[in-house]
């Protein structure tokens, strides 16, 4: 492991262990936070009774619908709008401001339209991370060289074939970014969303568990999510990296 | 004035070639090149000095079939260029047009496979055009991992690989200092010998088109026309070494005579070269 890696893993195990010590000596009061061995214990017991994997099903289903529609639909969108560029500037005020509206005010909404199903989810969660996906398509369309075009023609190639093997991989690593982010905001819209009002899914769990003080089962399904967020995020950006320095991308 | 001798074949042509661009916006029209007669003979090395600005590029883009002339007609190897790039030319551009997704090697073999030239020629080719090129040990870097000057061999090796028989050169060592485009002006030196190919090179450096060409037209500010045609008569053994010859010098003051009116004109100094 690099030096950097270690001191990586020295932060988490400082922060993680400093949790632990102020919850065990009582610095914490462990009616409010438990320490992280028993949340671990906790998560694992509640895996391997299988009690919730209905929710987690559920809830990661929904996180990678509203994540699959949200980047098809945001570089669908996002290819659309750069080809028509009076009405990318008609709508760039709204996509910069995009996200300094709650989205989440529409939520009851929805869910008055749709009932409280699954669909107001997935809505808020593509509604959350779309703008994103949409925002890096243009900024990659934006930042094909034109010289790929002539390229394209001194090679004879027709427009799809242009677009697919010049020209999306030209702009590949920005809408990588768009990916990056959708997959954050819409992992954190279903959950919050489920928070707030659903009939099922992790989100909703955690907050009958808060409800009843169910302290062990919340911060064990509170763990799980931290884990798998962790996780995605890490791997999209140990991919992405290895993507920027092979491309030279973010060199000085 | 830009016609070869009798006795040359002719392997590229222009004639009464005009380019206008329309007005945008309300804006005026724009002449930018023409009208322009050129002659390519078979196997010679060509250069195109001008101003910036004068038609330089345009010229190469619509003899490569890139841009379609406003008026007159273009050919190669005796048959019109009509709106796409015939087969047997290649153009090496002044921006880096390496494709940063792909190696050297699948960046050299890119045209092979779209051509669907089978495997094993595939790697033939490619091996020796990057043994060539002096990239057989960067065959499995990827171009970020490169200096500027490389990448641009590797635009060349792309482009040579397919075995064009007129390459067009538009200001490939555009963005390399002064000692890299000397050497690499040897390096296209060496492969225009060896491939026996008709070279256009278009270039704002007086020095590089006296150095590398045998023959350079000299282009007049916008619209582009050629007010000269310098023979510079060099062997085909040649390189770099010839900056030292007093023959080298002539022919670039030649050239700066031409052009120094032009491009105070095209500076828009238009009284000062007037007056001289």
């Amino acid at each position: 492991m690099s030096r950097v890696g270690w001191i990586r893993l020295a932060v988490i195990v400082i922060a993680v262990g400093a949790l632990e010590f102020a919850c065990q000596f009582g610095f914490i009061n462990r009616k409010v936070v438990i320490p992280p061995s028993e949340m671990a214990v906790a998560l694992g017991k509640l895996l391997a009774s299988g009690q919730a994997n209905g929710e987690i099903a559920r809830t990661f289903g929904i996180i990678v619908l509203a994540i699959a529609i949200a980047v098809v639909l945001g570089f669908a969108i996002g290819v659309v709008i750069h080809a028509l560029p009076r009405l990318r500037q008609a709508l760039d005020p709204f996509f910069a401001t995009y996200y300094a509206v709650p989205i989440f005010i529409f939520y009851p909404v929805m869910v008055a339209i749709f009932g409280l199903s699954v669909i107001p989810i997935v809505l808020i969660g593509v509604a959350t991370a779309i703008v994103a996906m949409i925002m890096a398509t243009l900024n990659g369309l934006d930042r094909i060289p034109r010289v790929l075009s002539k390229v394209a023609r001194v090679h004879r190639m027709g427009a799809v074939a242009t677009a697919l093997r010049l020209k999306l991989p030209a702009a590949a690593p920005y809408l990588f970014t768009g990916v990056k982010l959708a997959v954050s905001y819409g992992f954190i819209a279903v959950i919050a969303s489920e928070f707030i009002l659903a009939p099922a899914g992790l989100g909703r769990v955690i907050s009958d568990a808060y409800s009843d003080f169910n302290n062990p089962r919340m911060y064990a399904l509170m763990l799980l999510l931290i884990i798998v967020a962790t996780f995605v995020n890490m791997v999209l950006h140990a991919f992405d990296q290895r993507w920027a320095e092979r491309r030279g991308i973010g060199r000085p | 004035m830009t016609t070869a001798p009798a006795d040359a074949a002719i392997h590229a042509s222009l004639k009464g070639v005009t380019r206008i661009y329309p007005g945008a916006g309300g804006n005026k029209p724009v002449h930018a090149l023409g009208p322009v007669d050129l002659d390519l003979r078979r196997g010679e090395f060509f250069g195109v000095v001008g101003p910036s600005g004068c038609g330089k590029s345009t010229l190469l883009e619509v003899l490569a079939g890139l841009q379609q002339p406003t008026a007159g007609t273009v050919n190669f190897e005796g048959k019109p260029v009509m709106g796409e790039v015939p087969d047997g030319i290649g153009v090496v551009f002044q921006e880096d047009a390496s494709f940063p997704w792909l190696t050297v090697w699948d960046n050299a073999a890119f045209g092979l496979r779209r051509a669907g030239i089978d495997e094993a020629e595939t790697r033939r080719r490619v091996d020796d055009v990057l043994a060539f090129m002096g990239l057989k040990d960067f065959a499995r870097a990827y171009p970020a991992q490169l200096s500027g000057g490389m990448r641009q061999r590797v635009c060349i090796a792309r482009t040579l690989v397919l075995q064009p028989r007129l390459i067009l050169l538009d200001e490939p060592f555009g963005a390399l200092d002064a000692q890299t485009r000397l050497l690499m002006g040897d390096e296209v030196l060496r492969l225009w010998r060896r491939t026996g190919a008709t070279v256009l090179l278009i270039t704002h450096a007086l020095d590089e088109a006296a150095m590398l060409s045998d023959r350079i037209g000299a282009m007049s500010a916008r619209p582009g026309r050629f007010m000269d045609i310098v023979e510079t008569h060099w062997p085909r053994e040649r390189d770099s070494t010839i900056v030292g010859e007093v023959a080298f010098g002539e022919i670039t003051g030649r050239l700066w005579e031409n052009l120094r009116g032009e491009s105070l004109k095209s500076l828009g100094y238009a009284g000062m070269a007037a007056a001289e």
